[in-house]
C-alpha cells in the first residue's frame, strides 16, 4: 500500500467500516426507454426508407403536403436522433448510473415524468414537423412550445441524474458518468441558446438572430448535438459497456481522463467547419478548420482506448454479438471522426460540402456507431434484467451481418455519387463553359446510387426488425426483474472534503458540482471566442446599403419556403468559386442576410442553389414548375406542389410577423404592421395578373403567389446597385459573344429542318419547354414574332443558343455537348423557317428590350 | 437587440482573451496532472464497472 492509500483510508473511513445498506435498481425504467428506443428507432429507420425511396420516385407517397419530402426530412433526423438515439441514451445511462453508484435512481416520479415527457417531445414532433411547424433549423427544427417543453423534460432528467450521483455508496464518479455530465450540461446550454425566437403564434416563430450570426449559432449548436447527444453520451455507454461484455477494465483509465477533457475543451470550437466558403468571417472558419484536426487526437484516442480493451480478448468477439456492434461501432466512431477533421479541410470541403458524400458520413456515424452502440447495449441489458438468456445468438448475428451489409451498401454509393456529382459541378470544357451547365443533369446521374442506397436502408432495417423480434422473445420467455437487490456500504461523509495528499483531478472528480461547473465553462470558452466577436465588430458583417427587409408578401412566401422545408434540398449559400458563380449568379456576401430570421443556408444540394434565383425566370416558369416539376424539367426528382396552386394563403397574421420583426430589430417604418395587409394584397394582385396573362389560372390568395414572391426577390437587392450590376456583367461577359458563327447561312433541305425540329422538341434539350412546342413562347420569348433580343443574324443565334444566358435561366447548350455545331446550325435553321408562323395566344414580346429584326439583311 | 446586451457588458472584448488563456492554462494543468498520477488509483478507478466478489476491495 503506498502512503498515500494509507493516509486516504483513515480520513475518509471511520476504522470500523458501516454494514452494508440493501438497496435496489429500477430495471422498470431501463426497460421503459428500451422498448420506446426500439419502437421510435423503427419508425425513425422507415421515414428514412420512405424519403430515400422519394429521390427515386419523387411522388411517392406525395398526395398529400404532409407526406412531401421537406418535411418528412426533418421528421426522419429528428426521430433518429432524438427518438431512437435519444431513448438510448436514457437506457445506456439509467442503467450504468445506478450500477456505477450503486444507489437507486434518484427519483421514480421524476424517472416516470421524464420517459413519458421525452415520448410527449416525440409524439409532438411526428405530428407538427408533418404539418410544416418548423423553424428550418437543422436538427432545431420543433417550434417554440415543444422547445420549451423539451428544455423542461431535460432538467427532469438532470435533476434525477444530479440526484442520483449525490446519493452514491461509491466515493469516485467512474469516467462514463463524466460523460452523462457533459451531456446534459452542454445539450441545455446548446438547446437553450440556439432556440431563443419570438414568437408570432402558437405555432410560429422567428430566430432571435439573423444571417450570419444566426447560421454560426445554428452550426455551433448542431454541431455540438453531434458531439454531446451523439458522441458523449455513447462514449459513456462505451465506457460502461465494453469493459462489462469483455468482462476486463478499460485499456487505460488515464487516456480516458485526457480523452474526455480534451473531446469536451476541443468539439466546441469545431462547429463552423460547417461554414466553411461561406459568407461567415474567415478567421472563424479558420479556427474551425484547426480544432477539427486537434479533434482527431482525442476522439481517436477514445477510438484505441476502446478497441485495446480488448487486447488478447478477441476471441471473446467471435463468440458474443455484444462485442461484434461494440467493435464495429467503435471502428466506425473511428473513421467517422477521421473524416470529419478531412471534411474540416478547405480544399476537400469544397468538394465534398453540399454533396452526398455528407450523408454518407453522418450515416456511417449514425447507423454504425449510434446503432452498433444501441443494439449492443440492448442485447447485454434486456436477457439480464429479464434474468434470462438471449432468445437467439444465431439471429443476433444474422442481424449484425445484415446490418453491417446495409450500411455498406447505404454509405459507398452515396460516397460514389458525391463525388461524381461534385466532379461534375466544378467541370469546364476547353472553351471555359461549364461541361454540364444543367444542374439536372448531375442529378439524374445519382439516381440509381439513390436506388442502392435504399437497399443499404432496406437491409439495415430487416436486420433492425430481427432485433426486435429477439428481444421481444427473450422478455417472452424470462420475466422483469423489475426490483433488483444489491449491498453497499454507505459514503461516511457525504460532505466530502479533498484531502492535501489526494491529486487535484481525483479529488475534484468527488465533488459533482464543482465538475459540472468546470465542465461548464469548458464548452462555454470556444463559444464566446467565435460567436462575441462576430456579433459585435461591424466590419465582420459589412452593410450593404442596396438590401432592404422583405415586403409582406415575400415574408409570407418566405415562411411557405420554411413550412415546406425548402431548405432540404435547396442551398441559399453561392461559394466563391468560378464554377458557382457561372452556374449560378455572383457569391454570396454576409451583408444581404442581415434580415434573413432564420439564415436559410441549407446544408445539402438535392436541387440548385436559389440564393439568386430571383429574376432568373419569369413567373410563370415558377408557377409551372411548382405545379409539375417534369414540365420544366423532365427528368427532375423534385416533387410537385399542386396544393400551392390551389390553397389559399393565410395572412391574417402578417401585422403580427411585421411587429415581430420589428422587435428583432428589422427596420420597417412605424406602424408599418397595419399596413402590411393592403401592401401584400396589391402586390399578389399584380403578380396573379401577370400569371393570369400568360394564360395560367390563378388567384391572388394562392400560396403559390406568395412563393414566387419570395423566390423573385431572393438574391436581387445587390443587383439595385447600378455600379455593382455593371462590374458584374462586365465580369460576366465573353469577349468573344457572336463572333464565331459569321459564316453560317440558314439551312432550307427538309431533312435539315426536321433535324433541326427534332432537336427543339427533344426532352435532353428542352427548348420546347420555355419557348413552346409551336415556338410561341411561354417562359422564354416567342420566336416567331420578328423581334429578337439579341440579334436575329444566323451567328447571332447559333452562338446564343451555344452560351446561354445563365443569369436569365437559358443554359449554354453548345460546346459539343449537348450540342454539336452541325445541329446548332439545324435547330437555328429550324426557328428561322418558323418566323412568321403565327402561333395561337403567343407571349407578348417584351418590347423594353427586344427590336424587330430581319434575318434576311 | 441581444448586440445592446453584449455591448452593455464593461470590457467584454477580454473575455475571448480570457477565454483563451483558461483553455490553454487548463490543458497545461490537466497534462501536468495525468503524468503524475498515481497508478493504483487509477487502476481501481478501472475497475469500477466490473463486478466485484462479495466483500471484496471497496471502492473509496
Amino acid at each position: 500500500m503506498t502512503q498515500h492509500s494509507a493516509e486516504e483510508s483513515a480520513s475518509s473511513r471511520p476504522l470500523t467500516a458501516p454494514p452494508a445498506e440493501t438497496f435496489s435498481y429500477d430495471n422498470r425504467i431501463v426497460r421503459d426507454f428500451a422498448v420506446a428506443t426500439i419502437v421510435f428507432g423503427i419508425v425513425g429507420f422507415l421515414v428514412g426508407l420512405i424519403v430515400a425511396l422519394k429521390l427515386v420516385m419523387p411522388d411517392f407517397l406525395n398526395f398529400i403536403p404532409q407526406l412531401s419530402y421537406g418535411r418528412l426530412r426533418p421528421l426522419h433526423t429528428n426521430a433518429v436522433i432524438f427518438a431512437f438515439a435519444g431513448n438510448a441514451i436514457f437506457v445506456g445511462i439509467y442503467y450504468s448510473l445506478q450500477r456505477l453508484c450503486k444507489t437507486r435512481l434518484f427519483s421514480d416520479t421524476l424517472s416516470r415524468i421524464h420517459f413519458w415527457g421525452w415520448q410527449l417531445v416525440i409524439v409532438l414532433a411526428v405530428i407538427s414537423l408533418p404539418l410544416g411547424f418548423t423553424t428550418s433549423k437543422e436538427y432545431a427544427e420543433l417550434e417554440w412550445p415543444i422547445d420549451v417543453l423539451i428544455t423542461i423534460v431535460w432538467v427532469i432528467f438532470g435533476a434525477n441524474m444530479l440526484g442520483t450521483i449525490y446519493r452514491r455508496r461509491v466515493r469516485h464518479m467512474y469516467v462514463a458518468i463524466w460523460f452523462y455530465l457533459a451531456t446534459f450540461i452542454t445539450v441545455a446550454v446548446l438547446h437553450v441558446v440556439n432556440s431563443f425566437e419570438v414568437p408570432v403564434s402558437l405555432f410560429k416563430s422567428y430566430s432571435f438572430y439573423a444571417g450570419v450570426q444566426d447560421a454560426l449559432v445554428q452550426w455551433w449548436y448542431a454541431h455540438n448535438a453531434v458531439a454531446f447527444f451523439l458522441t458523449t453520451p455513447f462514449l459513456g455507454i462505451m465506457y460502461y459497456f465494453i469493459p462489462k461484455a469483455a468482462n476486463r477494465p478499460i485499456f487505460s483509465y488515464r487516456l480516458s481522463i485526457i480523452h474526455f477533457w480534451a473531446l469536451v475543451f476541443i468539439y466546441i470550437w469545431a462547429g463552423p467547419h460547417h461554414l466553411l466558403y461561406t459568407a461567415l468571417p474567415g478567421w472563424v472558419q479558420s479556427l474551425g478548420t484547426v480544432f477539427s484536426i486537434m479533434l482527431i487526437a482525442p476522439s481517436w484516442g477514445g477510438m484505441v482506448n476502446g478497441l485495446f480493451t480488448l487486447r488478447g480478448a478477441w476471441d471473446t468477439v467471435r463468440e458474443s454479438p455484444v462485442l461484434k456492434f461494440l467493435v464495429v461501432g467503435v471502428t466506425a466512431y473511428g473513421m467517422a471522426t477521421f473524416e470529419g477533421p478531412m471534411m474540416s479541410l478547405k480544399n476537400y470541403n469544397a468538394i465534398s460540402h453540399y454533396t452526398d458524400i455528407v450523408i454518407a458520413h453522418v450515416h456511417l456515424g449514425a447507423l454504425a456507431w449510434n446503432g452498433g452502440l444501441t443494439f449492443a447495449m440492448l442485447y447485454f441489458i434486456i436477457p439480464r434484467i429479464y434474468r434470462t438468456e438471449l432468445y437467439s445468438t444465431k439471429l443476433a448475428n444474422f442481424h449484425f451481418w445484415v446490418a453491417t451489409l446495409g450500411i455498406l451498401f447505404y454509405v459507398l454509393p452515396m460516397y460514389w455519387g458525391g463525388f461524381v456529382q461534385s466532379l461534375m459541378w466544378k467541370e469546364f470544357t476547353e472553351e471555359g463553359l461549364l461541361r454540364y451547365p444543367n444542374f439536372l443533369e448531375t442529378v439524374t446521374q445519382l439516381v440509381p446510387m439513390y436506388a442502392l442506397r435504399a437497399v443499404g436502408g432496406g437491409l439495415f432495417i430487416i436486420g433492425a426488425v430481427a432485433a426486435v423480434y429477439n428481444l421481444y422473445q427473450t422478455g417472452r420467455q424470462g420475466s422483469l426483474l423489475a426490483d433488483e437487490a444489491d449491498q453497499a456500504p454507505p459514503l461516511v461523509d457525504s460532505r466530502y472534503s479533498p484531502t492535501k495528499s489526494e491529486g487535484v483531478h481525483r479529488s475534484l472528480e468527488r465533488l459533482p458540482t464543482v465538475f459540472a461547473v468546470l465542465t461548464l465553462i469548458a464548452i462555454l470558452i470556444g463559444g464566446i471566442v467565435e460567436y462575441l466577436p462576430t456579433a459585435l465588430v461591424e466590419s465582420n458583417v459589412p452593410t450593404i446599403a442596396a438590401v432592404k427587409p422583405y415586403k409582406p408578401l415575400e415574408l409570407a412566401g418566405r415562411d411557405l419556403y420554411i413550412r415546406e422545408g425548402c431548405n432540404n434540398c435547396h442551398s441559399q449559400m453561392i461559394r466563391p468559386f468560378r464554377s458557382e458563380v457561372e452556374r449560378y449568379g455572383d457569391y454570396s456576401k454576409a451583408g444581404e442576410f442581415v434580415y434573413d430570421h432564420p439564415f436559410l443556408w441549407g446544408s445539402k444540394r438535392t436541387g440548385p442553389d436559389l440564393h439568386r434565383i430571383g429574376g432568373k425566370y419569369p413567373d410563370s416558369w415558377h408557377y409551372l414548375h411548382m405545379q409539375d416539376p417534369l414540365a420544366t424539367s423532365p427528368g427532375s426528382i423534385m416533387p410537385s406542389y399542386p396544393w400551392m396552386i390551389t390553397d389559399h394563403l393565410d395572412y391574417s397574421d402578417i401585422g403580427a410577423k411585421i411587429e415581430a420583426m420589428q422587435t428583432l430589430g428589422v427596420p420597417y417604418e412605424e406602424g408599418y404592421a397595419a399596413r402590411a395587409r393592403s401592401d401584400l394584397e396589391e402586390q399578389a394582385r399584380q403578380i396573379a395578373a401577370g400569371l393570369n396573362k400568360d394564360g395560367l389560372t390563378v388567384t391572388a390568395d394562392a400560396e403559390i403567389v406568395a412563393l414566387i414572391a419570395y423566390l423573385q426577390r431572393l438574391g436581387t437587392d445587390i443587383r439595385t446597385d447600378a455600379e455593382y450590376t455593371k462590374a458584374f456583367d462586365r465580369m460576366m461577359t465573353k469577349a468573344d459573344q457572336g463572333t464565331e458563327f459569321g459564316n453560317y447561312w440558314p439551312l432550307t433541305e427538309a431533312a435539315d429542318l426536321a433535324a433541326g425540329q427534332a432537336i427543339f422538341a427533344s426532352p435532353r434539350n428542352l427548348c420546347y419547354t420555355c419557348h413552346r412546342l409551336d415556338l410561341g413562347g411561354q417562359v422564354g420569348p416567342d420566336l416567331t414574332d420578328g423581334n429578337w433580343l439579341h440579334g436575329c443574324d444566323m451567328g447571332s443565334i447559333m452562338s446564343n443558343i451555344k452560351r446561354g444566358f445563365q443569369h436569365k435561366g437559358m443554359l449554354p447548350y453548345g460546346s459539343g455537348k449537348p450540342l454539336a455545331v452541325e445541329e446548332l446550325h439545324q435547330v437555328a435553321s429550324y426557328i428561322l423557317s418558323k418566323a412568321g408562323s403565327n402561333p395561337a395566344s403567343p407571349k407578348e414580346p417584351d418590347l423594353s428590350r427586344a427590336s424587330p429584326c430581319d434575318p434576311q439583311l | 437587440m441581444y448586440k445592446e446586451v453584449l455591448q452593455s457588458i464593461e470590457g467584454v472584448e477580454i473575455f475571448s482573451a480570457v477565454s483563451m488563456l483558461i483553455f490553454l492554462g487548463f490543458f497545461v494543468a490537466m497534462t501536468a496532472w495525468f503524468l503524475r498520477a498515481d497508478k493504483e488509483q487509477l487502476k481501481e478507478a478501472a475497475a469500477l464497472p466490473l463486478d466485484r466478489p462479495k466483500g471484496g476491495a471497496d471502492h473509496d
